[in-house]
């Protein structure tokens, strides 16, 4: 089978840990990792790998006609995204945006990538969202929900300085594509930062409020152990931490993310389960254009 | 009056103490209350949802009056006090925190965990560019070592806090350990220095002259002791021991002992009390809001209450993890059922 060239845009944690991802994939074919520091780790060992390292940041990447991309991965900043998606677009290349700047809708990998195969630009949420959404949408496709509430305890090793200076952006974002993907009517987040040694796993709580008199308790706990399945088809280390807990019109869920330990440590479950939604998008994104090319 | 004060009291009874009525506060009860406060020359009054600034959630409680509302209303009877608010970052955004300066407060609590001041800069620079005094707030003080304190506390300073606090949200600090804080603090920050402390050990007046001595001039009292666990420093109290010790607090004590008795005592579905509960978290360590969530998922799962807490501190749980009270009562409930 032929496979769909990507590239990977950033080459710190994130962007490492989606290269030894990706060098797994059946359908993706890894061509380049960008960055700007020639001295970066990443692309030392993307060069390692028998990767192109581009030290020359996206403009020297799309200057070299002998690199190539159908789709491209965005772990810089979100202020950076702003002028890489102006170019990419350009250049006909899609990209899927993991920083929060959020110029393409929102696209939680188990949830809602079949609306957006044809967008040229998709933007990945939080990781909060990524770990919380699959469980409202799971509740919302049985019983509307009225509200919905999450909860991310991560620990404080795996939240790098650009979370911490902006942690505003994951309590926005999140609580907007709670209602946006998850389909609450009215979405709120919450993130906390546990500094315990040895670090915490991921942990997301999740709490909703289903419309007087539309309670499914039966219809739910399947809908949510489907789901459940769904997410771990691409994040192994996602599972319910106990049985969920139904309550008059209220159900609250408890899920831990282990991460794969790629590159990034296990605990730190928020960063993989990005990159692993990253990687999903990108096959169902390749999936969908090998399709066109064999029409 | 007002120029002459050796510290200056910051009245927490409506945001901590919003913890000891599971944030039922009204629009008349604040209004009633920060009159009072107002009346008696109190310099500051807090005025939020326990946990902050859009607190109210499944996760903490839903409050029962927007926070804005409670927050217009004290605005409107105070003339002489400032009305200040705590935002947790992770909880609430900058966008809380501009329609609360909107309303009229003037102060703004920037409240992180010890270790994790770097989440408060963004917070603390906008309250400055809306023109509000600002404070760094760090909680379960008691986690951290003196060193990683004052690294925090520098921190917090050099993002522009006017006052960095030690706040021993689990009331667990004994008075010697507070002591070697602030006189740590005192030693390495140029700014302010505060306490808050928690009476789940029946030390925080103690605690709280301690901090006095060693330099601490921003002080949180409650009045009635209302506040989260067995409450906070008790204002009336602490304005009484001031005086007999020529420390100027500059508040009427008559007034604070009146507003005590007959508006605060009628507010309070139980007396503000040491239960064996609040004893537990100043003895494990623990956030002193987990009280009333962890005696209710005792009843619920049918275990004690204390063997919860002290589990929670076991797993270094820290402010905000109340979703960690339910998971830990199952399991302690299921462990039972398996031991029969």
């Amino acid at each position: 089978m032929s496979k769909v060239k990507v590239a990977i845009l950033g080459s710190g944690n994130i962007g490492t840990d989606l290269m030894i991802k990706l060098s797994r994939s059946q359908i993706l074919e890894l061509t380049a990792v960008i960055g700007i520091d020639p001295q970066s780790d990443g692309l030392r060992r993307a060069r390692e790998l028998g990767y192109a390292g581009v030290d020359t940041g996206i403009d020297g990447f799309l200057a070299d006609p002998e690199l190539e991309a159908d789709i491209v991965f965005d772990a810089t900043s979100a202020k950076a995204h702003l002028y890489n998606a102006k170019v990419l677009k350009e250049a006909g290349i899609k990209v899927i945006d993991m920083t929060p700047a959020a110029v393409g809708p929102y696209v939680c990998a188990a949830v809602n990538i079949d609306e957006h195969l044809e967008k040229d630009n998709i933007n990945l949420i939080t990781c909060g969202g990524q770990a919380t959404i699959p469980m409202v949408h799971a509740v919302n496709r049985v019983s509307p929900v009225e509200y919905a509430e999450i909860v991310a305890t991560i620990s404080s090793k795996s939240a790098g300085p650009g979370t911490r200076a902006n942690i505003d952006e994951f309590t926005e974002t999140t609580s907007r594509a709670i209602e946006v993907v998850g389909g609450a009517k009215k979405g709120k987040a919450i993130i906390i930062l546990n500094p315990a040694e040895p670090p915490i796993i991921m942990r997301d709580t999740v709490y909703t409020l289903v419309e007087e008199g539309t309670m499914d308790e039966e219809g739910i706990r399947k809908s949510i152990a489907d789901m459940t399945e769904v997410v771990q088809s691409y994040v192994p280390g996602y599972q319910l931490r106990t049985e969920p807990i139904f309550d008059g019109n209220k159900i609250t869920i408890f899920i831990q993310v282990e991460g794969a330990g790629d590159y990034l440590p296990k605990y730190s479950g928020n960063l993989d389960i990005m990159t692993a939604a990253g990687v999903k998008v990108a096959e169902e994104f390749a999936k969908n254009l090998l399709k066109t090319e064999a029409v | 009056m007002t120029n002459e004060r050796d510290i200056l009291i910051t009245e927490v009874a409506l945001r901590d103490g919003s913890h000891a009525v599971s944030h039922q506060y009204t629009v008349d009860q604040v209004l009633k209350v920060t009159k009072a406060l107002n009346d008696a020359n109190v310099p500051y009054i807090e005025v939020s949802h326990g946990d902050g600034l859009a607190g109210s959630s499944l996760q903490y409680g839903l409050s029962r009056t927007n926070e804005m509302e409670l927050i217009e209303a004290a605005v409107s009877v105070a003339d002489k006090s400032k009305i200040a608010v705590l935002l947790l970052p992770g909880i609430g955004t900058l966008h809380e925190l501009k329609e609360a300066a909107n309303l009229g407060a003037k102060m703004a609590r920037i409240a992180t965990h010890v270790t994790e001041a770097d989440v408060a800069p963004q917070h603390i620079a906008y309250a400055k560019e809306l023109g509000m005094e600002t404070v760094g707030f760090l909680m379960m003080n008691h986690m951290a070592p003196v060193d990683k304190l004052v690294e925090q506390a520098k921190l917090m300073e050099s993002y522009g806090a006017d006052t960095v606090y030690v706040v021993d949200s689990a009331g667990y600090l004994l008075p010697g350990q507070v002591r070697e804080r602030i006189r740590a603090l005192k030693q390495s920050v140029g700014v302010n220095i505060g306490f808050h402390g928690h009476n789940n050990l029946s030390l925080a007046m103690a605690n709280t002259l301690v901090a006095i001595e060693e330099g601490a001039t921003r002080i949180d009292g409650s009045v009635r002791c209302l506040g989260a666990g067995a409450g906070n420093t008790q204002t009336e109290v602490l304005v009484a021991v001031c005086e007999r010790m020529g420390i100027k607090t500059g508040v009427d004590l008559y007034k604070m002992m009146d507003l005590a008795e007959d508006i605060i005592a009628p507010l309070l579905p139980v007396p503000q009390e040491i239960t064996k509960d609040s004893l537990t978290l100043g003895y494990a360590g623990v956030y002193s809001s987990f009280a009333l969530h962890s005696k209710r998922a005792a009843e619920k799962f049918g275990v004690d209450s204390r063997d919860i807490l002290i589990e929670l501190g076991k797993r270094k749980v820290v402010g905000g993890q109340e979703d960690m009270i339910v998971e830990v009562a199952a399991e302690i409930a299921k462990s039972k059922i398996a031991n029969l």
